[in-house]
């Protein structure tokens, strides 16, 4: 794997990968996908992926409130708040 | 050359449910900030969505109400990308099974030529939260009561060739969501957005051209403006021989202009797959049927109906079903007099003059349908003629109350048909010589000379006499 | 007392031998003194299990008393306690206190079971050793040289030492059989969708699944049997009928057909612990049960899949952890790009790391069909054959892991080979089909595991075979030298 994969997939993830480990990092990713590369060989003609173990439905839930307002604990463990907003950098529109 | 201009929109809903799409907490608008965001909705670790059933419920009405195929499995996905007002980091969408297929929306041009715009199809999803941009220690603040409300976002196939019929769907599809109850379309609350994907090409070249898509619209005004500038700017492109960048443009609703995103953003890739925190949505025949009987009549079928009921012109049922409200206020009015022509034309004349003069609301006349039903059936018993009946409407509209009681109180009850009759006979025995003379003369000469004792008898009832049965009456008694 | 089973100190606790206060006493007590060697808790909640003990007491002079009553359990730090910090074994989530409990947590306090504290594991449970948590590798203590396996290691390391008679688990591709197996212990995950993941921290969701680490078999019944809940909270949680599991633990199981694989009995297996695997076997014919030679012929594409599957999700789960609302954030981040990246830089640790770059990958444009899909598809198929397998048997049998608990860094720097570690207990969290690993011998003075596969919803009979192995064997009776 080259390392501008490695880093496109590290901003696409938001992940700071240090220079010195990006090899490192991209090294050990290509064994992963040298591993997973074992699927190509499978034989999968006409089978659907399945995305969930059991073939079960979603459950729907009636439309009634039943959350309140509990921002004071839930902000108490925010790392910045303000007039009961999260801080977050300038956000450029 | 002569271009033409593709337009094709992308529209946010939020749906007028109770509590959020995947969370049971509040969607009201207007709380104060994040009161209104709980564990779910701000993806604290380990918490889970649950989909909200009424959100299906409003979704599959508007296929109905499209005429569109309902999507009996639909998947949720996510779609990753990062920002502030985006809790988890991804938004669960719909994409390959969205919850509406394909239908469409009739639209009326101007000329009143109807048009089809085929819309491609309508997903469910959850909204983001709100960024503030204001200055907080050089910071921005979040705000999340907004994310997790439920939205659907109906995706119309590229069927406009102008602002005027992209503004012609929006407001169409905004009678639609509100009629049928789905959106309270708050436009200015952002209760409906709109995204446009503009292109232009040589007329009569079927091959469309490099579309860009500007976001963030939420006003009819800045969607006309919008795309008329960006039309402008494609076509002044392409004739300085330049080409057209395939790219997203945020309108600024403050400098009401268009600006190109970061290109960063642009080169999102945002890696959907299936949730696998939610299963397989799947619509039965009773889910549908339920929504179908939840469904009111739909503006357009409530026009041909009054056509076909009432005997109404194209035209006049077109303006009574111009909204619900409208429409209802004349079936009340017709219903309790049993006249829809006088109803309609009542309605779209003298209320409707009254409520522009006093630009009032149809919600805010202050005559109620059975209260004009009940003006116009005493025109219909003969009790008071038109031109009374508009004296009685401007005592009504002062709020003096029903319009037996105004005939009544204020002395306009014509003379009653006895007390017609007395003055005919005074009349006639007054003018001898008159009544000689119409005798004596031939048939054709008599209803000229009929006017002048109709016009004693007006002066006497002080005008009134009703003419049509003041005529009757005198042609009786003198033609023997 | 810390050698005493749950079935044991549940019927000294009515008993009055001794009271919840002291039981729960006497492990804190061995948790201060022992925990140290093997690092298998990151949190000890002292005063709230003493404070809980106190109410259980008295619940349990009022009698008729909820079966945990008193009993000191631990939970895995991937269950969110409200209070109590829940780190998931992460940097990330070090200072992540959480307001809510999880249902899991709620289930044993409604029991009025006792907290003892948060267990150690491995970094949002990606690993298959202990080695990738933020608070240090867990000792196995059957070889303090040794890994205790993962990512329950915490879990399993604590039951193992006795420094709890039982504690909870997640079991994402082996997370609770693994650990199990190399400690010598039982360890049950139940079928997908058996038990609450609400609160639950997720790595992987179509494939994490709660269970329970114990000594005995019987213990697992009796702790599954409060773990395990219909849960509206959780969409993937299935509404079946709950079972006693106890009720059935004494069942016969003559006549039972056990099905064995020979794709689990192939290259890379140990031969001390194939040795054992098919000791076990004979013991099981000798309780009257059927063996039969069967094949799970998509076997080998399960670690495959697995590492698509398992990225794939875990790498949208963990982009909530972005030093907005909780959890780590980088110092002075200069904009909001720099405050994801660092904030997330930072936090996680490389396996982590490792797990998301791969999942981004194999979900990114122009990848997703030859990998996302593909796996899925394997999937399907890896399903198919089980499926198949248990029109023909009961359970299956083999080998929980390929060899007994190997040494700290021996996988270090080769991440595939740490992730051939699960390759026989991958492929059940693929099918959602619930396992059980349970103790069949030493290797070495190290512990091998059985492994046990049911058909689904089937934990009751699992637990029923289980527990028949072990009124006529005592492996699970063996403990670590010294304790």
């Amino acid at each position: 794997m080259e390392l501008k994969t490695i880093e496109n997939l590290a901003k696409l993830a938001r992940i700071h990968i240090n220079d010195e480990t990006l090899a490192e990092t991209a090294k050990s990713i290509t064994e992963v996908l040298a591993l997973v590369g074992q699927l190509q060989a499978a034989d999968t003609d006409n089978i659907q992926p399945m995305a969930h173990p059991l073939d079960a439905v979603q459950r729907l839930r009636e439309d009634v409130v039943t959350e309140t307002d509990q921002h004071a604990s839930f902000q108490a463990i925010a790392p910045a708040t303000e007039n009961n907003l999260y801080l977050v950098p300038k956000v450029i529109g | 050359m002569e271009w033409e201009t593709v337009i094709g929109l992308e529209v946010h809903v939020q749906l007028a449910t109770k509590t959020k799409i995947f969370s049971a907490a509040s969607t009201a608008f207007g709380a104060e900030a994040n009161t209104q965001a709980c564990a779910i909705d701000l993806a604290m670790p380990g918490t889970l969505p649950v989909a909200n059933k009424q959100a299906f419920h409003y979704a599959v009405m508007f296929g109905l109400a499209i005429d569109a195929e309902i999507g009996k499995r639909s998947v949720f996905e996510r779609k990753n990308y990062f920002y502030p007002d985006l809790p988890k980091g991804y938004q669960t969408t719909q994409l390959a099974l969205p919850i509406v297929g394909p239908g469409h929306i009739d639209i009326e041009l101007d000329g009143g030529e109807q048009k089809r715009v085929r819309i491609h199809h309508a997903h469910l999803e959850e909204d983001a939260g709100k960024s503030l941009h204001e200055n907080f220690q050089g910071m921005s603040g979040i705000d999340l009561n907004r994310a997790g409300t439920p939205l659907i976002e109906v995706v119309s196939e590229p069927d406009m060739r102008s602002s005027e019929e992209a503004v012609a769907f929006a407001r169409k599809l905004h009678s639609i969501v509100t009629s049928i109850g789905i959106c309270d379309g708050a436009m200015s609350q952002g209760s409906m957005r709109f995204d446009v994907n503009i292109s232009v090409r040589p007329k009569g070249q079927e091959k469309l051209g490099t579309r860009t898509e500007t976001k963030n619209l939420n006003s009819y005004r800045f969607m006309e403006a919008c795309i008329a500038q960006e039309v402008a700017r494609q076509i002044d492109c392409l004739e300085k021989g330049e080409e057209i960048r395939q790219e997203t443009r945020l309108y600024d609703g403050d400098t009401h202009k268009a600006k190109p995103m970061r290109s960063k953003e642009e080169a999102n890739d945002y890696r959907y797959f299936p949730c696998p925190d939610l299963l397989p949505v799947v619509i039965d025949d009773d889910f549908i049927a339920a929504a179908r009987a939840a469904l009111p009549e739909l503006l357009d079928a409530r026009s041909a109906r009054f056509e076909s009921d009432y005997g109404l012109s194209a035209y006049d049922a077109g303006i009574l079903c111009t909204d619900h409200p409208t429409a209802n206020f004349f079936e009340a009015t017709a219903k309790s007099c049993d006249d829809a022509k006088l109803s309609a034309n009542w309605l779209m004349g003298d209320v409707s003059a009254k409520l522009n003069a006093e630009e009032k609301k149809l919600a805010d006349s202050p005559i109620s349908p059975e209260q004009l039903g009940g003006l116009i059936a005493r025109i219909k018993d003969n009790t008071i003629t038109t031109k009374i009946a508009k004296q009685v409407f401007e005592f009504m509209w002062a709020g003096e109350g029903d319009a037996d009681a105004i005939i009544e109180s204020k002395g306009l009850k014509p003379t009653g048909s006895g007390d017609l009759e007395k003055m005919v006979d005074e009349i006639i025995a007054n003018n001898a010589k008159q009544v000689a003379n119409y005798q004596a003369a031939d048939e054709s000469k008599r209803p000229k000379m009929l006017g002048f004792f109709v016009g004693q008898v007006m002066k006497a009832s002080k005008g009134q006499a009703n003419p049509q049965q003041l005529n009757q009456l005198l042609k009786a008694k003198l033609d023997g | 007392m810390h050698n005493l089973t749950i079935a044991e100190i549940i019927a000294k606790l009515r008993a009055k031998e001794f009271s919840s206060t002291e039981i729960t006493q006497h492990f804190l007590k061995r948790i201060e003194t022992l925990d140290p060697q093997y690092n298998s808790f990151i949190t000890v909640t002292k005063e709230q299990a003493l404070a809980q003990a106190k109410a259980a007491d008295k619940r349990l002079v009022k009698g008729n008393a909820p079966a945990l009553c008193g009993v000191p359990i631990a939970h895995k730090d991937i269950f969110c306690t409200n209070g109590v910090k829940t780190s998931c074994g992460s940097k990330m989530l070090d200072n992540f206190i959480p307001p809510y409990d999880a249902t899991v947590v709620e289930n044993y306090a409604k029991q009025h079971a006792v907290i003892l504290g948060k267990t150690n594991m491995d970094e949002f449970a990606m690993g298959s050793s202990n080695e990738t948590s933020y608070y240090g590798p867990v000792k196995n203590p059957w070889a303090v040289d040794c890994v205790p396996g993962g990512s329950s290691g915490g879990s399993a390391a604590c039951v193992a030492a006795r420094l709890a008679p039982g504690a909870t688990a997640t079991d994402t591709g082996g997370s609770i059989r693994q650990p199990a197996s190399l400690c010598g212990l039982t360890g049950i995950k139940p079928t997908y969708g058996r038990v609450s993941r609400w609160g639950m921290i997720a790595f992987a969701s179509s494939l994490d699944q709660g269970g329970v680490l114990t000594r005995t078999a019987e213990d697992a019944a009796i702790m599954l049997n409060v773990m395990a809940s219909f849960d509206d909270k959780d969409s993937t949680c299935v509404d079946h009928e709950l079972s006693d599991y106890t009720a059935t633990l004494q069942d016969s199981i003559a006549g039972m057909t056990i099905g064995i694989p020979d794709e689990y009995f192939s290259e890379g297996l140990d031969p001390r612990t194939q040795e054992l695997v098919e000791q076990a076997i004979k013991q099981y014919e000798k309780l009257g049960a059927a063996t039969k030679r069967i094949s799970l012929p998509h076997s080998h594409l399960a670690v495959p899949a697995y590492y698509v599957i398992a990225p794939a999700e875990c790498s949208a789960n963990l982009s909530r952890f972005d030093g907005v609302r909780y959890g780590y954030r980088c110092e002075d981040p200069k904009d909001l790009e720099d405050l994801y990246t660092r904030s997330r830089g930072e936090a996680f640790g490389d396996e982590v790391k490792r797990r998301i770059l791969v999942g981004a990958y194999a979900l990114s444009a122009g990848y997703y069909d030859a990998y996302y899909s593909k796996a899925q598809k394997v999937r399907r198929l890896i399903k198919q054959d089980f499926v198949n397998a248990f029109n023909e048997v009961d359970l299956i049998i083999g080998p929980t892991c390929p060899s007994p608990a190997f040494k700290f860094g021996a996988k270090g720097d080769d991440p595939v080979a740490m992730y051939l570690e699960d390759i026989y207990t991958i492929a059940t969290n693929l099918a959602g089909l619930p396992a059980l690993s349970i103790p069949c011998g030493l290797a070495d003075g190290k512990p091998v595991g059985l492994q046990l596969i049911g058909n689904y919803f089937q934990e009751g009979r699992l637990l029923n075979a289980a527990h028949q192995f072990q009124t006529e064997t005592d492996f699970h009776t063996l403990s670590p030298e010294g304790i």
